[in-house]
């Protein structure tokens, strides 16, 4: 991993992902150290962004870490026309490594190819999110101990959710079950499945979750977004399967934990937030973590 | 001395030095024409369509002089028209026979289908890896999206 570039979750084996989690677990016991220090890392974000940026930033702060950058493309040269290229090129000139959240999907895997030091993709239009899918596992295993024999509820929008699909790619190297949830117009696309049954990885396929939310160890909630639909009466129809409350957790496991990438609109209750199950706000504190054993690995310090 | 024997039925007139593409589908010798773009050359280019083919009952040939197709043009044909056979001619004879064949990996010739790709909005190449080969399936190596034979926008050679 060392000097290379994160771009897409697939750019990682197994391997890497165990030495990324456990990286995090020691960084979860340490935040604050001080291993960054003479270093300068530059977030780009040519698209605004709270969580991501914000959780990056404090990952290198915490570590004694310098960051220069932007957010929101508005106050920089590519208002002058300049390209991606050429702002790549440039920054590379003023730091050991760049964060980049750009609207073009691809437009990450070019910059990690004229950028001179390592570039993390966080977010590329709808395509990748590399450090998202880390953080989500990272918090599977630290609740469940595992990332094998479990039993992962994907809710929601399964056609376009980027990280439900990168989710399942990374999950799909252990031996899980899957629970697809989703309405008819939304559901996973074909070419998971076939990948999942070339790899003799059980998953099921539903439209509703009520009946079946005991078995779960994980749900991970997304949002069914109105526009992803062509009827909108069959969008009014659905809209109310998706959204978890409270009392549908009464007779689930123990451990069961809820997941969700948030921004959440209405998916999750907030009834559910007070319920020790719901687990989507000690996520985003666990990207802290996993964001800081993926930049100090890049950048050859752990 | 199959090329001279094929020649008396030959409809198109032989060339000296150059490249013949047989076993057009009739239906592409357009397409072929423009992704080469022949359409545009200075050279001698001559060419026959719904010509009779046992393999593929209507086809069409195309001749032309003094050029000598380099690789990714020989790309562009197996994108599309697998079933075009290359001659390459000299002083009247075949010198060598072809066939295409789609490759592991496509630059700069195929567009990629996805709007919102860097490759689309920036000047990057494009590049591909086949994941079919028949029908033609590319995933972009950057936006990651496939593009396949039905939305497969090949870039002209100039």
């Amino acid at each position: 991993m060392h000097g290379k570039s994160l771009v897409s979750i697939s750019d990682y084996s197994k391997e890497d992902y165990l030495k990324i989690l456990d990286l995090a677990s020691e960084f979860e016991l340490q935040p604050k150290q001080n291993l960054l220090q003479g270093y300068v890392v530059a977030t780009l974000f040519f698209e605004p962004s709270t969580r991501t940026r914000l959780s990056f930033e404090s990952a290198v702060n915490q570590l004694g870490g310098r960051i220069i950058g932007f957010s929101g493309a508005d106050s920089t040269s590519i208002t002058k026309g300049e390209t991606l290229r050429d702002t790549i090129k440039t920054v590379s000139n003023y730091c050991d490594l760049i964060v980049m959240r750009h609207p073009l999907e691809g437009s990450a895997r070019f910059a990690s190819e004229v950028a001179s030091v390592p570039v993390i993709n966080a977010g590329d239009g709808a395509n990748q999110h590399p450090t998202q899918t880390l953080l989500d596992m990272y918090s599977i295993r630290k609740t469940q101990k595992s990332l094998d024999d479990l039993n992962i509820f994907l809710v929601g929008d399964l056609k376009y959710g980027r990280t439900v699909h990168s989710l399942l790619m990374a999950m799909s190297r252990f031996k899980s079950t899957f629970n697809f949830i989703s309405p008819p117009e939304l559901k996973m696309p074909e070419e998971y499945k076939i990948y999942l049954d070339s790899i003799g990885l059980k998953y099921y396929e539903h439209t509703d979750f009520t009946e079946i939310i005991s078995r779960a160890d994980i749900v991970y909630m997304t949002r069914v977004q109105k526009e992803r639909f062509s009827d909108p009466i069959e969008y009014e129809r659905v809209k109310n399967t998706y959204i978890l409350r409270n009392d549908m957790l009464a007779n689930t496991k123990e451990t069961m934990k809820i997941l969700h990438p948030l921004p959440r609109v209405n998916e999750i209750t907030e009834d559910v937030d007070h319920n020790t199950k719901a687990y989507y706000f000690t996520q985003t504190r666990n990207g802290v973590f996993t964001r800081q054993a993926i930049i100090t690995s890049i950048l050859g310090i752990k | 001395m199959q090329y001279m024997k094929e020649k008396k039925q030959l409809v198109v007139s032989a060339i000296k030095d150059g490249t013949v593409i047989d076993h057009i589908p009739a239906k592409l010798l357009f397409k072929v024409i423009s992704i080469l773009g022949l359409d545009h050359i200075q050279n001698q280019v001559t060419f026959g369509s719904n010509l009779e083919s046992k393999k593929l009952g209507s086809k069409a040939i195309i001749k032309v002089s003094g050029i000598f197709f380099p690789k990714e043009d020989i790309d562009r044909i197996a994108l599309v028209a697998p079933q075009a056979k290359i001659n390459v001619i000299k002083d009247y004879s075949v010198v060598e026979k072809k066939t295409v064949e789609v490759p592991d990996t496509i630059e700069g010739i195929v567009k990629c289908v996805n709007p919102v790709c860097i490759t689309n909005n920036e000047d990057v190449r494009t590049k591909f890896e086949v994941i079919d080969k028949d029908p033609v399936k590319l995933k972009c190596h950057y936006c990651e999206k496939i593009t396949n034979q039905n939305n497969m926008v090949i870039i002209s050679s100039s």
